[in-house]
């Protein structure tokens, strides 16, 4: 396919990772940034006008599940790549726990190539961190890593022992290869099904403490100190392991955690009427936890935010609370709760955007997430003062499970460019 | 919370539609449901031990989790109030997943029962099913997972103002495992809203909630320091699995400890009244000269228990009732 060239003009250019915050046209030609300002001469080209509108790097999600393989009846790659375009995400990393499991090179390449199929968004897989993430056996990472996995992670399961988790950062490390973690004990956890506090006691819920989190993240960053391997902590959900994610980076360690969106605006007594929709893994914790982990958001102690996005049939919500799967449908909530923060007063535009595009990026280590010269246009086009009511079932996303129906949100995405080809226009949805 | 758990089990006017937890329902309502009871215990006495306010009535008790003293209380209460009864006890393996559950709900309705008695090993489970039944169909909570046993709660109540008259001024102590109890969960939130005093609890920290002062309660770790002047000590049953996991040693030890014994009980109010809600361990929670000695209340319990239900039982059905005129 021939890309087109295309000027995005007079929109609000934010882009972080260069410090560009000024109103100005940007050029794209080859599907990459060709020039921010004037155009070159002779360049001829489609245009679109944003004036009004936000223009951004393409948002960048460490963490979404897109349920194919295997689950299909809760989501596939087509459907959720589509609703992650139409919320201005243009790559997501996805963790290795589908049915198969990314422990080989097919099971990445099969995902990489139903995905270049549907064309609007980037895959970047996690390979398993064990085979079958079983917690025990080493992957074949060197071949997960030329298969186009990004990072080894073992999703929610558990490592045997503290002997393999040494080994396997060691391993990776040999191959400059990112751990991604999901801190959690799993004795401590205890097959919990929200915070261990004052909500679970009333509501007589078996509870995950703050300490299933924290003596977790403990551990790996004292055995980042031991081996010197990257690690990423996916997730966080109390303010405790903030802090020590911060004192660790003081001490520049390899180490950098991202939170989940909803963690950023919902606590246990959101569960309080049994909302199986707000059932999540880390659980919801109290407001000291949220407001922790927004100043450690501010102060760029947690670098990315993520949405963890979670879809279901609605049938894995509809049980008893402590029986329903966990997780939240939040690919398209990502962008206007983020905004909702800055409206808060909780981060400014720039940062709060920059959690979203270079920040990720500069945890997996690619060139992505910034307008920079050559690099790819991976752009995102929004109005920033839209206001809209959340829908549920109006989701894109083939998961309606979402505690944030109702809300109303500020910012919707008009246009979202991958490579330089519009991959999603506001207008021909109307269509 | 409270607000919302309130709104499923109350109609607009404030009358209970379902029963579903002790939180959020206010002292009159309390009050009323204990004398409506008091208006039933005399049926048990009688030659024909039935009312007909609940004739025509279908009430089925789901029991996910086994259960004797409950399932059968409950289906004493419905047959005196003239209801029909069906008896399903579905075993918790074959129904773990919540479309089955659902599905359950949806062909019993479609037999065109009028009432729900659920007891099922996950908290929330009688909440999930009042938010999906249909209108006109009452739930009654027979024990959800650690959470609620609100008509457990309310015949000890019934048995506490049958002894003692009054809540006001009233100390009492729960002993044994609070972490797991929802009986504890819902006499805590019971007592408080009565306007007892004081309420105690007194078990080993690994049989604590994470905040137990956030429920209401005094906590202690001694068994004499805790039922010190007491007018009522509660029992909870030890479940023998306790002993997995690495919450308590033994039952010996647990015995030493928190076992309640005659020369103990001395230490509490010499008017005191001891319950359990059964079944009991004798020679785990308490002494059988204790269990069966002049203080226990505990096999009263049992009988009110029956009244109980048919108050709640019959206030439901009233009020669904109400709900499909309506």
């Amino acid at each position: 396919m021939k890309k087109k060239q295309l000027s995005i003009l007079n929109g609000r250019l934010i882009d972080p990772a260069n410090g560009i915050d000024r109103i100005t046209d940007i050029h794209i030609a080859k599907g990459q940034i060709l020039a921010i300002g004037d155009a070159p001469e002779d360049f001829e080209a489609e245009s679109i006008d944003a004036t009004g509108q936000l223009v951004c790097p393409g948002l960048i999600d460490l963490c979404a599940h897109l349920r194919e393989p295997g689950a299909e009846y809760k989501a596939t790659i087509a459907s959720e790549t589509a609703a992650a375009a139409s919320a201005g995400i243009t790559t997501i990393c996805c963790p290795p726990d589908t049915t198969p499991i990314i422990d080989t090179p097919a099971v990445a390449g099969q995902i990489k190539s139903k995905a270049k199929k549907a064309g609007v968004c980037r895959l970047l897989p996690q390979g398993a961190r064990t085979q079958g993430l079983n917690g025990d056996q080493l992957s074949e990472m060197a071949t997960l890593k030329s298969a186009g996995c990004v990072a080894v992670s073992n999703a929610y399961r558990p490592l045997v022992s503290s002997l393999v988790q040494r080994r396997t950062l060691e391993y990776a490390t040999t191959f400059d290869l990112l751990t991604m973690i999901r801190p959690e004990d799993r004795f401590l956890a205890n097959q919990g099904c929200a915070h261990e506090g004052r909500v679970a006691d009333r509501l007589g819920l078996p509870g995950i403490p703050h300490a299933a989190e924290t003596v977790a993240v403990a551990t790996y960053l004292a055995l980042v100190e031991q081996t010197g391997a990257r690690v990423h902590f996916q997730t966080l959900s109390t303010y405790r392991s903030a802090r020590m994610l911060g004192r660790a980076r003081y001490d520049k360690q390899l180490v950098s955690g991202d939170v989940a969106i909803h963690q950023l605006f919902l606590t246990e007594l959101d569960i309080s009427e049994f909302d199986s929709n707000a059932h999540v893994h880390p659980p919801l914790r109290t407001s000291s936890d949220r407001d922790g982990l927004r100043r450690a958001l501010k102060e760029g102690v947690i670098s990315a935010i993520c949405s963890d996005h979670q879809p279901h049939e609605a049938d894995a919500k509809a049980a008893p609370f402590p029986d329903t799967e966990p997780g939240i449908s939040g690919l398209e909530t990502l962008l206007p709760l983020t905004l909702k923060l800055v409206q808060e007063g909780a981060i400014d535009l720039n940062s709060a955007i920059a959690r979203l595009t270079c920040g990720p990026a500069d945890i997996l280590g690619l060139p992505l997430g910034r307008l920079s010269i050559g690099a790819p246009a991976d752009i995102c086009i929004f109005d920033p003062e839209a206001y809209w009511t959340l829908d549920a079932s109006q989701l894109l996303s083939q998961g309606k499970n979402t505690p944030f129906d109702g809300w109303e949100l500020p910012g919707r995405v008009n246009y979202t460019l991958l490579q330089g080809r519009i991959v999603f226009n506001r207008e021909s949805l109307k269509d | 919370m409270s607000q919302a758990s309130s709104n499923l089990q109350l109609d607009r006017e404030g009358r209970l539609l379902h029963f579903l937890t002790i939180d959020g329902l206010k002292r009159e309502m309390l009050t009323e449901i204990l004398n409506t009871t008091e208006g039933f215990t005399g049926v048990s006495e009688r030659t024909v031990k039935k009312v007909p306010l609940c004739r025509g009535k279908i009430v089925a008790n789901l029991f996910f989790e086994t259960s004797t003293r409950t399932r059968t209380t409950f289906e004493l209460a419905a047959k005196r109030l003239s209801a029909d009864v069906l008896n399903l006890n579905i075993s918790a393996s074959a129904t773990s997943k919540g479309e089955t559950l659902l599905d359950t709900l949806r062909n019993l309705e479609a037999m065109h029962v009028d009432m729900f008695v659920v007891r099922h090993a996950s908290s929330g489970t009688a909440h999930f099913i009042a938010q999906h039944a249909d209108r006109g169909v009452g739930v009654m909570n027979a024990g959800d997972g650690r959470h609620a046993h609100p008509t457990q709660a309310m015949l000890d109540m019934f048995t506490i103002r049958r002894h003692k008259g009054e809540f006001v001024g009233l100390r009492v102590a729960i002993v044994g495992d609070i972490l797991h109890s929802r009986v504890a969960r819902s006499q805590i939130l019971a007592l408080n809203t009565l306007g007892v005093s004081e309420v105690r609890v007194v078990a080993p920290q690994t049989l604590l909630p994470a905040d137990p002062r956030s429920l209401g309660v005094h906590v202690y770790h001694d068994l004499e320091q805790g039922i010190r002047d007491v007018d009522v000590i509660i029992m909870l049953r030890l479940q023998r699995e306790r002993m997995q996991g690495a919450l308590l040693p033994s039952e010996h030890e647990y015995f030493r400890l928190f076992g309640l014994t005659e020369k103990r009980l001395a230490i509490a109010d010499s008017e005191a009244i001891v319950m359990h809600p059964g079944p009991i361990n004798r020679g785990v929670e308490m002494d059988s000269r204790v269990a069966d000695g002049a203080k226990s209340v505990i096999l009263q319990q049992v009988s009110y228990g029956i009244a109980v239900r048919m108050a709640v039982i019959s206030m439901v059905i009233g009020s669904q009732n109400l709900q499909l005129q309506g």
